[in-house]
């Protein structure tokens, strides 16, 4: 089989434990998994808030609801962990529900406070567009100097909630570099501050582009990974 | 906006492609991941995978299948066929499926898609509605109407309470609403169900499938495009995507089914028989004006 000549002949990037994605209840994790499995890399569910907090890198995916997301990561404590994370600007990429679950909260559960590690609120897709958001559309950076994670391209989105680009300038402000795209007025497609990534999108149903991004955001991942433990 | 899909459609039997796909330096042509990594390749948007098994065991093939898929492509990927419980939408999306299609079991059971959608997100639940044109003899329509099964009493009612709404009047030609000119139809397009499909449809993207994928009967394989004033009537009423399915053998009919307003085309045995390659399609797509994610 190729997948073992693989594991047993070849040397391990440096950092290569399993990459840690979190369990956020019924989010399929399985695009995601298959996603870094193409790529080399192994994942390991997680659900426990100490391994998650300490895993080199980290995933915190989502498909779902916001509501019901929040609540397990406060039942399960990852929401600390996933705090821990960011303030430290250990590698850690946040897709789709999980880029919205790192806001202040969310239309979809009004009252509710997200983990707020990203200034703003997610709002529903104003009138005039289909609701949901599905399929594929043009991302771009803000800045195109080729430092930027995500680079212009087509990401595929699967949402009914994003961050107004209006909102942006806060984000700014705490240091994330934003990307935009456009569904009935521009959005926040993805936001990144350093090895910390988070997209709107979803980068593994985002074919070769998303492989490529996945690819660049592992790259600076285990070069953060290895700089922190000189 | 968001771009002009095209959807392959595997038919998935025991695990294995039904009808013959040929594709060049294929050695196994009824392996549904490697199929489905060549249509990535060749710059399709998303893959349907249908499973029509009759028998248990086959259905449980069925998952092995979307799990090979899933590890194969790096695009969405949808489930469908029987499909008749959240408990076996669960297993699908565990296996890997992005978003999973219900079809009879939602016209016999409504709440089904609520359950999907409250459990997964409406982003996971699409509505499969397969359309047949209703007979227009009124002696044989009303004659049909007594016989109609009573399981999906449910279902003709939210439809008709759908279509019945103020505001749909001017979306919807008002000949085509009187007369509900389509009827949903269960059971892979053999049991008639007196329920509208356009006021099913939009009953349930009402409770909360993210998106519709509308089959003419009809057209379904024969090749003489897709029914446009369907997809056009459809493409007027729903708030969600619409994928328009069942008919399309040529690009021009690709291309007017976007223009009737499908967000998304669908089609099998044009791609399958290599009479026409994505690649190709989306070529001709592109110049004909509409915004494509390229190859």
């Amino acid at each position: 089989m190729k997948d073992d000549f693989r594991k047993h002949d070849e040397t391990p990037p440096r950092g290569s434990a399993p990459i840690a994605v979190a369990r956020t209840g019924l989010a399929n994790l399985a695009s995601v998994r298959a996603a870094f499995a193409r790529l080399g890399r192994e994942t390991g569910p997680s659900s426990d808030p100490e391994d998650f907090a300490r895993a080199p890198l980290a995933v915190l995916p989502g498909v779902g609801a916001f509501g019901p997301a929040m609540e397990t990561l406060r039942a399960t404590g990852l929401d600390e962990a996933v705090r821990r994370r960011l303030d430290r600007g250990l590698p850690t990429l946040a897709i789709c529900l999980g880029f919205q679950l790192l806001l202040e909260g969310s239309e979809e559960a009004p009252g509710l406070a997200g983990l707020a590690l990203v200034p703003g609120v997610a709002r529903r897709f104003g009138a005039g567009v289909r609701i949901p958001q599905l399929g594929w559309n043009r991302v771009a950076p803000e800045a195109d100097d080729g430092s930027a994670l995500v680079e212009e391209g087509w990401a595929c989105f699967a949402n009914s909630y994003r961050l107004d680009s209006g909102d942006a300038a806060l984000a700014r402000a705490a240091g994330w570099r934003p990307a935009f795209s456009e569904y009935g007025g521009a959005f926040v497609a993805a936001l990144e501050r350093g090895p910390a990534l988070a997209c709107q999108f979803h980068p593994e149903l985002s074919g070769a582009w998303g492989a490529a991004l996945l690819r660049r955001w592992l790259e600076r991942a285990d070069a953060a990974v290895a700089g922190g433990a000189r | 906006m968001s771009a002009l899909r095209v959807i392959p459609c595997l038919d998935v039997k025991a695990g294995r492609v039904v009808k013959g796909v040929r594709f060049n330096n294929l050695a196994d042509s009824g392996d549904p991941a490697a199929l489905a990594a060549r249509y990535e390749e060749e710059g399709a948007d998303e893959l349907v995978l249908l499973d029509v098994s009759a028998t248990l065991e086959d259905r449980k093939a069925a998952l092995g299948a979307v799990r090979a898929t899933r590890a194969a492509i790096g695009i969405p990927l949808c489930v469908g066929g029987g499909v008749r419980s959240a408990e076996d939408a669960a297993r699908l999306l565990e296996a890997g499926a992005d978003k999973v299609a219900v079809n009879s079991a939602a016209l016999r059971n409504p709440a089904l898609i609520q359950e999907i959608a409250a459990r997964f997100g409406s982003q996971c639940c699409v509505l499969a509605v397969d359309a047949l044109r209703a007979p227009t003899d009124p002696e044989a329509a009303g004659a049909r109407r007594e016989r109609l099964p009573p399981d999906f009493a449910a279902a003709r009612e939210i439809a008709a309470r759908a279509l019945g709404r103020p505001g749909l009047v001017k979306a919807v030609p008002a000949g085509l609403r009187a007369a509900a000119a389509w009827e949903a139809v269960a059971d892979a397009g053999t049991l008639g169900t007196g329920a509208s499909a356009l006021g099913w449809a939009l009953a349930g993207a009402e409770l909360g499938a993210g998106e519709i994928l509308l089959t003419s009967i009809d057209r379904d394989g024969t090749g003489s495009g897709y029914e446009l004033e369907l997809v056009a009537a459809a493409a007027g009423i729903l708030p969600v995507p619409l994928v328009a399915s069942g008919g399309a053998e040529t690009a021009e009919h690709f291309l007017a089914g976007a223009r009737a307003g499908a967000q998304a085309l669908l089609a099998a045995g044009v791609f399958h028989a290599g009479r026409l390659t994505i690649r190709d399609l989306k070529r001709s797509l592109l110049a004909g004006g509409l915004e494509l994610r390229p190859c």
